[in-house]
Order: structure tokens, then sequence, then C-alpha cells
């Protein structure tokens, strides 16, 4: 159970002079939810743009599960791994239904070529349509699959992109920012989607996340970043009682 | 779709098919209508392979009177009866290539050797993005037209002169005793409705899906696991490939091929009818199509030679009006329709009835 799914060393990425992540370690092992938080402009999406191979990172290595990833693999191939993201910024296929966004997710694990697709040869249409139907009902999102993703109110969104990253099958999700944009009440309900995801689907979790309140009720170990340094990690305990990350982040309790 | 609107859909193509059958044996070949739906037919096979790259995944390319040129070119050197040779390559001395394959066979090399060019000029094209991948396309098809009339190659291509004298759409009329089924329009309809099936097929299939979330968001697509490199080059080179039939039709359309014929303005007239159907609509493509060609060929003729819709003025209507007029037509469906006759929709009974029933339905005083 604890072997480790992620394994982060000395993880260095420069644009230009400036260092957005300098020299961070991080692991992340089976079944656990971590999470990443920081200032803004620390770094955090810059680490998850270096694992997910949209950056070449400038030093350091990634291994996930055991396995290093070679440098400039490309992302579609990571996400192969079993590596699925979201993004801060929602990035649906907005023109898409929501029944369609979760069936491009499938697309990679078909065995099919163009003529057999075209042509509907094999089988494997229907069965990732099968699955796809399976996955939307599962998360509640069934009646609403025929909607185009732009159609959705904000929440639903952000749960769609989770769905669709689920779809890919993945072992590790990273979530950048899941609760951004949203009030108290959906973010505690989106605490307990995320404990509940991670127990059905057998998944690991890093994240990215400003709410504290989340990032404390759900995570077993936290890493702080500040200006691209590993500042603190530990627990959720842990992390609240260190004198430099309410220093630098968290601050002290009455001026949130 | 359901399964009656599909049997519907099926039923009314066989009809139009028929109607052109009944049409072709009563009026007479010379007739305009049949211009209009010939060429029609090739320019919206080609504006449907277009569609496919620039409307449903998002890649804006202006190659696609190069990759015409190609299969036209393919289709004329290997369909010219070898007797014919002497004569069409008078300077070459008959040309090098001495032997025919079946129009049938031709067609698919005409769509085999765009598709092979595409897949090499992909790789390195492919990886521009929006403008860039539009000027480098638009190089290619010059450069496409510049090596076919160079005189080095004209055993093979018979260099700057005519290709002529292979099997025209007026060879597919079967004359049987004295009597002449018409078939000249038919043929090319079939042609191309079997070859827009395909690509249908292949915008419905999960690789069409694939192709529109590129479109949509590269960066979400590639983190789904798909690998944008290969599926765009599947699209450029399945788009390649049908507009190098498109071409070997225009060619059997034309009855000769000059590679200076096919200049960037045909691959604009091209895209406007894209623009004018709608980026991402197949049936758009089609109708805007025939729109297109009826209009510049057709119903504003007149403009050019002096009276139009019964307005006699010599003065104004001269050799270069209809070019005007059609400009500032196309400058307000731009304006005004900037999504194109059919928006990203397709074209369906369904659509039909609803729209009528929304046109029927009184409306509401307050809104809800």
């Amino acid at each position: 159970m604890s072997g480790s799914v992620l394994n982060i060393k000395n993880l260095t990425m420069r644009f230009g002079g400036v260092t957005a992540v300098d020299n961070l370690p991080l692991e992340v092992r089976r079944g656990e939810i971590v999470a990443l938080i920081g200032p803004n402009g620390a770094g955090k999406t810059t680490v998850f743009n270096c694992v997910t191979g949209v950056y070449e990172a400038t030093d350091g290595s990634v291994s996930f599960l055991g396995k290093p990833i070679a440098k400039g693999t490309t992302p579609d191939k990571i996400t192969k791994l079993g590596i699925a993201r979201t993004f801060q910024n929602i990035r649906l296929f907005s023109t898409m239904t929501v029944f369609e966004n979760v069936l491009v997710a499938k697309h990679m694990r078909m065995r099919q070529n163009i003529f057999s697709a075209a042509f509907r040869i094999r089988k494997e249409e229907q069965r990732v349509r099968d699955e796809a139907l399976a996955l939307l009902e599962e998360q509640g999102l069934l009646h609403l699959k025929d909607e185009a993703a732009s159609n959705l109110p904000y929440g639903l969104q952000r749960h769609l992109e989770i769905a669709r990253a689920l779809a890919t099958d993945p072992e590790l999700i990273l979530l950048d920012e899941p609760a951004a944009g949203m009030n108290p009440q959906e973010t505690s309900e989106l605490a307990e989607f995320i404990q509940q995801i991670r127990g059905k689907y057998k998944l690991t979790v890093l994240i990215i996340e400003h709410h504290m309140d989340l990032v404390m009720q759900i995570s077993d170990r936290i890493y702080v970043l500040d200006f691209g340094k590993l500042i603190a990690t530990g627990t959720p305990a842990e992390i609240q009682e260190n004198q430099r990350v309410i220093d630098a982040y968290l601050g002290v309790a009455d001026d949130a | 779709m359901t399964k009656t609107q599909k049997f519907i859909s099926v039923l009314l193509l066989v009809a139009l098919y028929a109607v052109i059958f009944v049409l072709e044996q009563t009026l007479a070949p010379s007739e305009m209508l049949f211009t209009v739906l010939k060429k029609g037919a090739i320019y919206a096979l080609v504006a449907v392979s277009m569609n496919l790259l620039n409307g449903f995944t998002g890649l804006f390319s202006l190659g696609q009177a190069g990759f015409m040129l190609i299969g036209a070119y393919v289709y004329g050197i290997f369909t010219i009866p070898i007797d014919a040779r002497a004569s069409v390559y008078q300077y070459f001395d008959g040309g090098v290539i001495q032997f025919t394959v079946p129009l049938v066979v031709a067609l698919i090399m005409a769509g085999t050797a765009a598709a092979l060019i595409a897949a090499l000029i992909g790789l390195p094209v492919l990886r521009l993005k929006s403008d860039y991948l539009a000027i480098a396309t638009l190089g290619f098809a010059e450069i496409m037209r510049a090596i076919l009339q160079w005189d080095k190659l004209g055993p093979v291509t018979n260099g700057s002169n005519l290709l002529r004298k292979f099997p025209t759409f007026n060879d597919f009329n079967i004359v049987t005793g004295g009597k002449t089924i018409y078939m000249s329009t038919l043929v090319p309809f079939i042609i191309v409705g079997v070859c827009i099936f395909v690509i249908v097929l292949v915008i419905n299939s999960s690789y069409g899906r694939v192709f529109r979330a590129i479109r949509d968001d590269e960066r979400a697509a590639e983190a789904m696991g798909v690998s944008l490199f290969a599926h765009k080059e599947l699209s450029f080179v399945i788009s390649s490939f049908f507009a190098g039939v498109g071409g070997a039709l225009l060619a059997m359309y034309q009855m000769t091929v000059q590679a200076s014929a096919f200049k960037a303005a045909m691959t604009y007239e091209i895209l406007l009818i894209v623009v004018i159907g709608g980026l991402g609509s197949v049936t758009g493509s089609c109708i805007g199509s025939f729109l297109f060609i009826a209009a510049s060929e057709w119903w504003l003729r007149g403009l050019d030679s002096g009276s139009f819709l019964g307005i006699s003025a010599p003065m104004l209507f001269r050799a270069g009006f209809r070019k005007v007029v059609f400009a500032v037509i196309i400058m307000a469906i731009v304006l005004f329709y900037r999504k194109g006759l059919m928006g990203a929709n397709e074209f369906s009974i369904q659509g039909i009835a609803n729209f009528f029933k929304k046109l029927f339905t009184p409306r509401k005083r307050s809104a809800k």
C-alpha cells in the first residue's frame, strides 16, 4: 500500500533568469492525498507542468510507479502512463457535449485504427460509450450528457473536468485549484468528493489549493512552496504550527 | 439520429440521385444546370475535405489547390490512352510513361499521391500554428505549381503544356444503338457522394471527436492522452487525399489540365465556400458549394454581359462587374452571417421541422 507513486527529485525549472522551481523533492505514496500549497507565483503549477510534460524540467528527475519518466516525454504519453490532470482555468472541449468530453479521454485506450473506427469494424466504440455512460452515471452527470460543456454552470464544469480526467483510468490525479471560485458550501462538498473518488477509483491525489480548510481537512501530507523552494513539509497539524509557513503564507489567524 | 430519420435521409438522397438521372435524360446536355451540378459537386467534395481540416480540426491550411493539382496531374498522366500520348507529349517524344490504369485506380492513385505528399510536408509544417501554418501551406501550393511546370519534368508532366485526351465525364455516357444514356452528371455525383460519406464516417468516429477536441483546446486534448501531432497529421492526410480525388474530378470536368490554373485563388474560392456554408458543417459546405458555383457561373452571369434580372445597362453591367457584386455579397455574408449559413449545425429533417415549428408558433408576449 505504501509504494511510491510519484517521486520527484531535485526538480528545477528555470525560465531565463527566473527560477520557478528550485531543487524540489516531492513524494506521493499510493493512496495518499498530498497537497502542494504556497503563495501565488510560488511555482506550484510549474511543478504540475513539469510532471505532465508540458515543460521539460531544467534539472532533476520524476519517477512514476518506480520508473523514471524520460526527459522530453510528451504530455499525451504521460497521461497514458496513468497521470491525469485538471487545469487551474477550466479547459473543457467547450463546443462538445458532456458525453463527448468524456469519450475523448477514452480514445487513447481504444484498440483501433482509422479504418476500423470509421467503418465501425470492431465494437470498440460501443465499449467506450458504455464505459463513459457508466462513469457519467456514477458521477451523477448522466442527465446532462447531451448538454454542451460550455452551457454547464461553473461548479459542474469543474466536476466534469474531474470526471473527464477519471475517464483516462489514472493511478495518480493532479488537481490544480479545483476549489477556485467555489463558495464554502461547494468547497466542503468538493472535499468529500475528492476523498470519495480516491476510495472508489483507488486513486492517489496531488492537489494544489488555496482553500486552507479543504487542504487541512483532506490532506495526508502537505508540501509548502515559496519562491520555488520547499520551505516545509509534514502533516496538516505540523504545517499549521510551522513558523516559516505562517510567515510566508498562512499568516496569523485573523487576517485571512 | 433515429431510425426513421435515417431512413428519410437515405430516401431523400436516393430521390436526389433519381432526379438528376431523369433531368439528364430529358434536358439538353449543354444546359447551364449541369455545369453547376458537376462543378458544384466537385467543389463540394474539396470544400468538405477542407472543412475537415479547417473546421473540424482547427488547422488553418491553405494548401488545397496544391493537393488538387497533384490529384489532377496524377489522374491525367496515368489515364491518357497510349496511342494519344504521342500527340499530347509532342514536345517530349510521347513522354516516359507508356501505360494506363483503369479510371477508378487512377482516382485512388490521385488521392494517394496527394496524401503521401501531405504526409511528407506535414512533418515540418504541422508544427506551426494558425497563420504560420496558412502561410506555409500556401507556399507549398505555389511551389507545387512551379514544379509541375518545370521543363525538366516534361517527360512526365508535359511541362507547361496541357494534359488532355484522358477520360472525361462525357465518357460516362453510355451509347447503345443510337440512343445515349446520359451519366455524365450522375457518375461524378456518385463518386463525390461516396467520398463525402467516408469523410462523414471519419468525422463521426472516435478520431473525428478527437479532431474537434484538438480544435477546442489543444492542451486539454493532449492531457487526455491525445497525440497532437499524430492526429493533426492524420487529419491533414485524409483531407489531402480527398482534395486529390477532387482535383482528379476537376481534370475530368475541364477535359484539360494545366498547372498554371491551380492558383491560390482556387483555394480562396474553396475557403469561401467553407466559410459561407459554416465551419464545422458538412452539409453547409455542400450547400455553400452549389450556391457559390451557381451564383458565379450562372445567376450573376448577366452582370458581365449587359442585362441582369431584366435590367439592361450595358454601361454598368460589363466584364468584371460580376466580381464586384460578388465581393459585396460575400462581405455582407461575413458581416451578417458570421457563422455561415449553417453554423456548425448539419442540415436535417428534424432541423427543418423545428425551424417551421418555431416560425408558426405564436410568440409569447413576455419572456417566459
